[in-house]
């Protein structure tokens, strides 16, 4: 049966992970709020370091949960998960940062004209 | 006709068609998921674009109690942990674990809810609701429609207890929790993204 889901699962992902797995991924979790949160509450940085610090601690948190939680890309064989996954991070890429992009300078004519 | 085609090819393949029938249940669940993904990107966008519009009134600055949402952070965090040893549980075919482990991110998940309720309803109390400014509007369906699907998820999770506890751990019942296991640990993502851009960028 255990064998059964193991094999099933790992071709479509969501395959499941151990208790180390777990609790490796819990404890980094964790980390990964504490030291970004004391960085931006203790105002131990600050401008475009602090930015860029809480961003990068975000995506590494991200990629925590990704493959500790959701045991993605823990095989290297391809598998249609991780397909879909990298397409919908395109599509999330273009809507955010176009958005972004497009609703910036729309901002910034507006202001000029008005 | 469908029917009699499926039943001669349970009895042809056996348990292999019965597992394939899983894989695809969970492959197709994990594609809905891509495209809640999607819905959070746009509101996501949404709130970037407007997040500096308060309209005069109360900026993130002056409204977010980071202590408060630490604590919900570390909750949500940790019933994604539970919930992962709920699933190994399931694997084990341990259903005293799965229970055990289901009520304690059952009631973690509980009190994520609770506590965001908490703080919308003071910051509306204090005037500050989702009709005060664009800032707000955003604010407020982002982080409302990510409390939302935790509620959703805690429905669910309630109803999966249910169906455990009366059928044991089944291979049907693996795989709903399976399901539901990708929509749990999905929902700490989208917070571990609110937390950072919504609360830890809107405070600096």
């Amino acid at each position: 049966m255990t064998d059964h889901h193991t094999i099933s699962e790992s071709k479509y992902g969501s395959g499941h992970g151990t208790l180390k797995s777990y609790i490796i991924g819990f404890i980094l979790s964790i980390l990964l709020t504490i030291i970004p949160y004391e960085l931006v509450v203790g105002h131990l940085l600050t401008g475009v370091n602090l930015v860029a610090s809480v961003v990068i601690f975000g995506v590494l948190q991200l990629l925590v949960q990704l493959i500790f939680f959701l045991h993605l890309s823990s095989e290297s064989k391809p598998r249609w998960n991780l397909a879909a996954f990298i397409f919908t991070v395109l599509v999330v890429v273009i809507l955010v940062v176009g958005t972004i992009w497009i609703m910036y300078n729309l901002n910034i004519n507006m202001v000029h004209n008005g | 006709m469908t029917m009699m085609t499926e039943t001669i090819n349970t009895h042809a393949h056996g348990h292999d068609g019965h597992h394939d029938a899983d894989e695809k249940a969970v492959f197709g669940f994990w594609v809905y998921i891509m495209s809640d993904c999607i819905l959070f990107a746009t509101i996501f966008a949404v709130f970037a674009v407007l997040h500096n519009n308060t309209f005069g009134g109360p900026s993130a600055k002056d409204l977010f109690d980071m202590r408060f949402v630490l604590t919900e952070t570390f909750i949500l965090l940790t019933s994604s942990f539970t919930y992962g040893l709920a699933m190994l549980g399931a694997h084990k075919g341990s259903k005293a674990q799965v229970m055990g482990w289901l009520i304690i991110t059952f009631i973690l998940g509980a009190a994520f809810i609770g506590m965001e309720l908490t703080e919308f309803s003071h910051m509306v109390h204090e005037g500050h609701s989702w009709q005060r400014s664009a800032f707000l509007s955003s604010f407020f369906t982002l982080v409302g429609t990510h409390g939302l699907h935790v509620a959703t998820g805690l429905l669910w999770m309630l109803m999966l207890m249910v169906q455990v506890s009366i059928h044991g751990i089944t291979s049907l019942t693996t795989r709903k929790l399976t399901c539901l296991s990708l929509f749990w640990h999905f929902l700490d993502i989208v917070w571990i993204c609110v937390f950072t851009i919504v609360y830890l960028m809107g405070v600096m």
